[in-house]
């Protein structure tokens, strides 16, 4: 099956490339493929009616229970034989129906053919879902055609917006049912229905998926409308296979679930009010094809109804009227299409005199529509005479559902049948007294083409009908399944003169009667109140929509950051916040401190906080927060923490030095407050009542703490990574997936940031410099950073700065330092398996040398001394980290695995080292890489500065000219004055 | 029981009010400042709910394993603290270039924001006209989106 099903989605992909070559061809392509599947399904007929139901299982996630089953049992069987031998019929049909479009149109069809044996033959519920929704969404493919007309935009998207509606409430409807069961597997749930809880509203739900898929009352409106898409579309997914899925599944289910509330009355009720009434309207639809829809509206109520009863006779009933319908529904439909096709129109009220000259589709027609009708010896009336005697006999002696109410509605249902059977025969063939014949286009040999698809079907009603062994062979294990209150109904032509053939007659008369009385009847309903309309409402229901969404958009989209995060931060407060107070374990009294010299750190992270909050200088304003930073630090180290200290003192240091140089191209004063005393007021009280809410939140979440912390797993585990330092442990080992995504994360913010800085687009442009060139490797640097030429000088750049710049005491220590802070990085790196350090440490210790170099020599010295390009280090750092982390694949072991060779040497003695440590080695040149990146896009940051006249101890903002901005990245090699730092 | 001390929480909470207060202002700068002591905040925070102080999680030296602060929540706050510094630096960026580019670093009302909800109902004026009844719809759908001539293809 599984085969099957990618068979139609592979040669599906293939027609459109085929197209344009084969033209028509491709169409018979299509169709060899639902062939294919119904000569398979013939051949395993005679097994599966035996009771065998081949299985395929293909395992997608198992372990979250996901997996691909399908399953052909009886019903599939049966649903499967409609769905593909209508198929191949209907693809035949497009080959000479279709005049363009052949790849798109062709290779929907039989994509869909391919999602419909999918749904019929899933035995999962979620795997029927995806299926449910695919018809969807090539549905809407196919009624929108190439969307040219707002028409068919329009009812393309009604009948996606309603069924994919109805698919979500099934969607839901099937989770409840699946957890309640504890099994997606529909064999399973049939099996061995879950009862009580949720199932009720999960049938509920569910049958509204059906309802709408199915088109039934009130939901029907997007049926009507889908009949602007081609003829094609209209037989194959509305009348024979997409809207049977609703019925389908109601079949489906049925076995286990017909005796729980609500289904029956809720299914009986839909149903039947969708059987009269849509065969009420479709005797008053001028249109041949909204005739057959609101026709098929009424025929999938009825199926729904008796499928849904669930007892063995109805069920054969609604088997049998499922072939019928599908075979004389479908063929009425292509017909349509042949009529239209010769006379341009299928307008009741301009065809006339066409059956005089097409006798042989007038044939195919009448015998169509007799089945329809019911008429012996067609497949319609053992249907008919099916559902007269099952609802009789369970009128008289069923357990009074009302099933008498069912059979009145059955005989009304079946008159009104009549009646439009003969308006859409009559309609479509007729000669109409005083009407001119209407003219016809020369048909060419494209119709008998089309004739013989049509032909087939109508050759498929009448042989089911006549061959009624053989029908009931085919429908009778399904029925089987279901329990039978009443003896067994058998098909046959004669039953003797039974109250179902009463009824049949009647109907058929009352049915004749009707026809007659249209005229005074029309005359009647023109008067009468009309019933609201569901069109009207479908679109009324929508505009409200649309009306609703723009009012809450205005009312909620004002555009104001501050706003948003205000109601943000109140949601915050609201929601946690009522939860804490409403908490039934009271808090106790928290010890007043852990450490006493958390209070003096406390007490200036606080401080440094509350001024940050309040200065206007932003100098001041970075030095504060760096004076948080490292507070915070302090706090980790009283917290047991040295790593997490040395990390945030590193890269406090850091971002305390790049937002200092960032913020000398920017004012000096942070901007005015210009917000009202009242806003001032509401977001002091709004943030104190927040860190108000966290404070007891932490406290409400430490008392709250029962179980033992996860992390004695790594405790215990530390000695397999090699190491003694948990926390790095931890880091570049156990969870060192984590901490590639991170590096990652980090070289991607340095990426952007170089972008964000060395490309202000405009001004550089019109200054007409160019922005991204590199200039020749002679210039960039200095003579004295050449190769070749003896580096005799140390920090050659700090002899480029003007006089008054140059620190002598802060250039001999740099010069002092430099080394050893490296020696130091590296140390860290290698020492943070066992003690405080690690990559991410020993990489800012180094970027903290090189900055240190840049406040002394400026950037082109930086450049100078990386030496290579900083993308190329802090790539090559992620680089090897992956390299390190997929390695162990090659081994044979699981990713990021971690192995601990040792070594005996002469000198240092046993040596053991986790490969763990080229992992960090990773993360520490990328972090080098980094602070390198962020060190040479600083440099432009300051161009500001560089061409006005250093001002001494002043602002040192200025404006971003035009000239000044071409110093960015073209680095002057002489003018000593002009370089930047 | 509860484990954490006041002095803690008090700090914590202080930061949060103080990174909120921040946050909800319309300098950019300060947004970013904002930013920073929310980063620093959370970190503390996470620290502080793995539970008292302990000993640096360090083995090797025969100590109580027992005794040791809890290593993952450190971990977590590590790689907090590295993530904080990219976004912070490029939040940074943000705020220079469009110091550059706008002549101003303030987070001004969003006019795209307003103009989605007063753009007028954009499709189907008088659409409920057409009437599925016995007249075909199509004649009343046209609109002027569609090239005349290429419409109605049945």
């Amino acid at each position: 099956m599984l085969v099957l099903i990618a068979a139609h989605a592979a040669v599906a992909a293939l027609l459109p490339a085929l197209a344009p070559r084969a033209g028509r061809a491709v169409w018979w392509v299509a169709a060899l493929v639902p062939l294919a599947t119904l000569v398979w399904a013939a051949a395993l007929t005679p097994g599966v009616l035996d009771g065998d139901t081949p299985v395929e299982h293909f395992g997608w996630a198992p372990s979250l229970g996901l997996e691909v089953v399908l399953r052909l049992d009886a019903l599939s069987l049966l649903m499967t034989v409609i769905v593909s031998g209508v198929g191949a019929a209907v693809l035949f049909y497009g080959a000479r129906y279709t005049s363009e479009g052949h790849g798109r149109e062709s290779a929907l069809l039989l994509a869909f053919a391919g999602v419909m044996l999918g749904l019929v033959t899933a035995d999962n519920l979620l795997v029927l879902y995806v299926f449910w929704e695919l018809t969807t969404v090539v549905s809407f493919l196919l009624i929108a055609g190439r969307g040219r007309t707002r028409e068919h935009r329009q009812a393309a998207q009604q009948a996606l917006v309603v069924t994919t509606g109805g698919g979500l409430a099934m969607l839901l409807g099937f989770v409840m049912l699946g957890e309640t069961a504890g099994t997606y597997r529909i064999s399973e749930l049939v099996a061995d229905p879950p009862d009580g809880g949720y199932v009720p509203a999960a049938l509920v739900l569910v049958l509204v998926g059906v309802f709408t898929k199915s088109a039934q009352f009130p939901l029907h409106g997007w049926l009507p409308a889908a009949m602007v898409a081609p003829t094609t579309v209209s037989a194959y997914l509305h009348a024979a296979a997409m809207v049977k899925a609703g019925v389908y599944l109601t079949a489906r289910l049925a076995p286990g679930f017909a005796d729980t509330e609500p289904w029956r009355p809720l299914v009986l009720t839909v149903g039947l009010l969708s059987l009269v009434l849509g065969a009420w309207r479709a005797l008053w639809e001028s249109d041949l094809k909204r005739v057959l829809a609101y026709g098929t509206i009424s025929e999938l109520g009825l199926l729904i109804a008796l499928f849904g009863y669930g007892t063995r006779n109805s069920a054969l009933a609604g088997e049998v009227m499922l072939l019928a319908h599908a075979t004389f529904k479908a063929s009425l439909f292509l017909i349509t299409g042949l009529v239209e096709h010769h006379t341009g129109t299928r307008e009741i009220g301009r065809l006339s005199g066409l059956g005089r000259r097409r006798p042989v589709l007038l044939a195919l027609a009448a015998l169509a529509a007799a089945s329809m009708a019911g008429l012996p010896p067609l497949v319609g009336y053992l249907g008919h005479e099916a559902y007269f005697d099952a609802f009789w006999n369970a009128a008289r002696q069923g357990p009074g559902a009302g099933e008498e109410w069912v059979l009145a509605a059955l005989v009304a249902g079946s008159t009104l049948t009549v009646a439009y059977a003969v308006r859409y025969l009559w309609g479509a063939f007729a000669s109409r007294p005083g009407a001119e014949p209407t003219p016809q286009e020369d048909p060419g040999d494209r119709a008998p083409g089309m004739a013989v698809p049509i032909a087939a079907l109508v050759t498929a009603t009448v042989a089911l009908g006549v061959w009624y062994p053989g029908t009931e062979t085919l429908t009778e294990p399904y029925a089987d399944r279901l329990p039978s209150p009443q003896k067994p109904y058998h098909l046959a032509l004669w039953h003797g003169l039974s109250p179902a053939l009463g009824l049949s007659a009647a109907a058929l008369a009352a049915g004749l009667l009707l026809y007659r009385l249209r005229p005074a009847l029309a005359a009647l309903r023109e008067r009468a109140p009309r019933a609201p309309d569901a069109q009207k409402g479908y679109r009324r229901t929508e505009q409200g929509l649309d009306r609703a969404a723009l009012g809450f958009t205005r009312r909620t989209q004002v555009g104001s950051l501050p706003v948003y995060l205000t109601v943000l931060l109140t949601t915050v407060l609201v929601v946690p916040g009522t939860a804490l107070l409403l908490r039934d374990t009271p808090f106790t009294a928290p010890p007043l401190w852990a450490s006493a010299i958390q209070v003096p750190l406390g007490v200036v992270v606080l401080t440094a906080a509350v001024t940050l909050a309040r200065v206007r200088r932003r100098l001041s304003a970075a030095l504060l927060a760096g004076a948080v930073g490292y507070g915070v630090a302090g706090l980790f180290l009283v917290q047991g923490a040295p790593d997490l200290a040395l990390t945030q003192l590193l890269v406090e240091t850091l971002t305390l030095v790049i937002i200092v140089l960032v913020l000398r191209g920017l004012p000096a004063h942070l901007g005015p407050r210009r917000a009202r005393p009242r806003t001032r007021r509401l977001r002091l009280a709004l943030s104190a009542a927040a860190g108000t809410l966290v404070a007891l939140l932490a406290v409400a979440a430490s008392a709250a703490r029962r179980d033992p912390a996860v992390s004695a797993y790594y405790t215990e585990h530390v000695k397999e990574a090699g190491a003694h330092n948990v926390v790095n442990a931890i880091i570049v080992d156990f969870r060192a997936m984590d901490t590639l995504g991170e590096i990652a994360v980090l070289l991607v913010a340095a990426i952007g940031v170089g972008a964000l800085i060395l490309l202000p687009a405009g001004a550089r442009e019109a200054a007409g410099a160019p922005v991204r060139s590199r200039p020749p490797a002679a210039d960039r640097y200095p003579d004295t950073a050449r190769w070749g030429v003896p580096q005799d000088r140390w920090l050659p750049e700090a002899e480029n700065m003007p006089a008054h710049d140059r620190l002598i005491m802060l250039e001999v220590v740099t010069r002092l330092l430099f080394p050893s802070i490296l020696v130091l990085s590296v140390y860290l790196l290698y020492s943070g398996h066992l003690r405080p350090g690690g990559g991410f440490a020993g990489g800012l210790v180094a970027g903290q040398a090189f900055t240190l170099r840049y406040l002394v020599g400026g950037r082109i010295d930086v450049a100078f001394a990386g030496r290579v390009d900083p993308r190329v280090i802090a790539g090559a750092g992620l680089a090897l980290a992956a390299t390190a982390g997929l390695a162990p694949i090659a081994f044979g072991g699981e990713p990021l695995a971690t192995a601990l060779p040792s070594v005996t040497l002469p000198v240092f003695g046993h040596l053991e080292l986790s490969t763990s440590v080229v992992f960090d080695t990773g993360v520490y040149l990328l972090v080098v890489g980094v602070c390198l990146k962020l060190l040479a896009a600083m440099g432009p940051a300051q161009a500001p500065v560089e061409e006005a006249p250093r001002p001494s101890g002043g602002e040192p903002g200025g404006e971003s000219g035009g000239e000044s901005g071409g110093a960015g990245q073209s680095v002057p090699s002489d003018a000593p004055g002009s370089r930047g730092r | 029981m509860t484990t954490l001390d006041l002095t803690s929480a008090v700090v914590v909470g202080g930061l949060f009010a103080v990174g909120f207060h921040l946050l909800l202002q319309r300098s950019l700068m300060r947004l970013l400042f904002g930013f920073l002591v929310l980063g620093h905040s959370t970190n503390l925070l996470i620290l502080l709910a793995a539970g008292p102080p302990g000993r640096p999680p360090v083995t090797g030296h025969g100590q109580d394993k027992a005794s040791f602060a809890d290593p993952l929540p450190q971990a977590m706050a590590l790689t907090a603290i590295v993530i904080t510094f990219g976004i912070s630096i490029l939040l940074l960026a943000l705020v220079y270039r469009g110091w550059l580019m706008l002549g101003h670093d303030e987070v001004r009302d969003d006019v795209e924001d307003r103009r989605l909800g007063e753009s007028e109902h954009p499709r189907r004026p008088g659409d409920a006209a057409g009437e599925p009844g016995e007249t075909p719809e199509r004649t009343t759908r046209e609109t002027t989106r569609e090239t005349p001539g290429k419409g109605e293809e049945r």
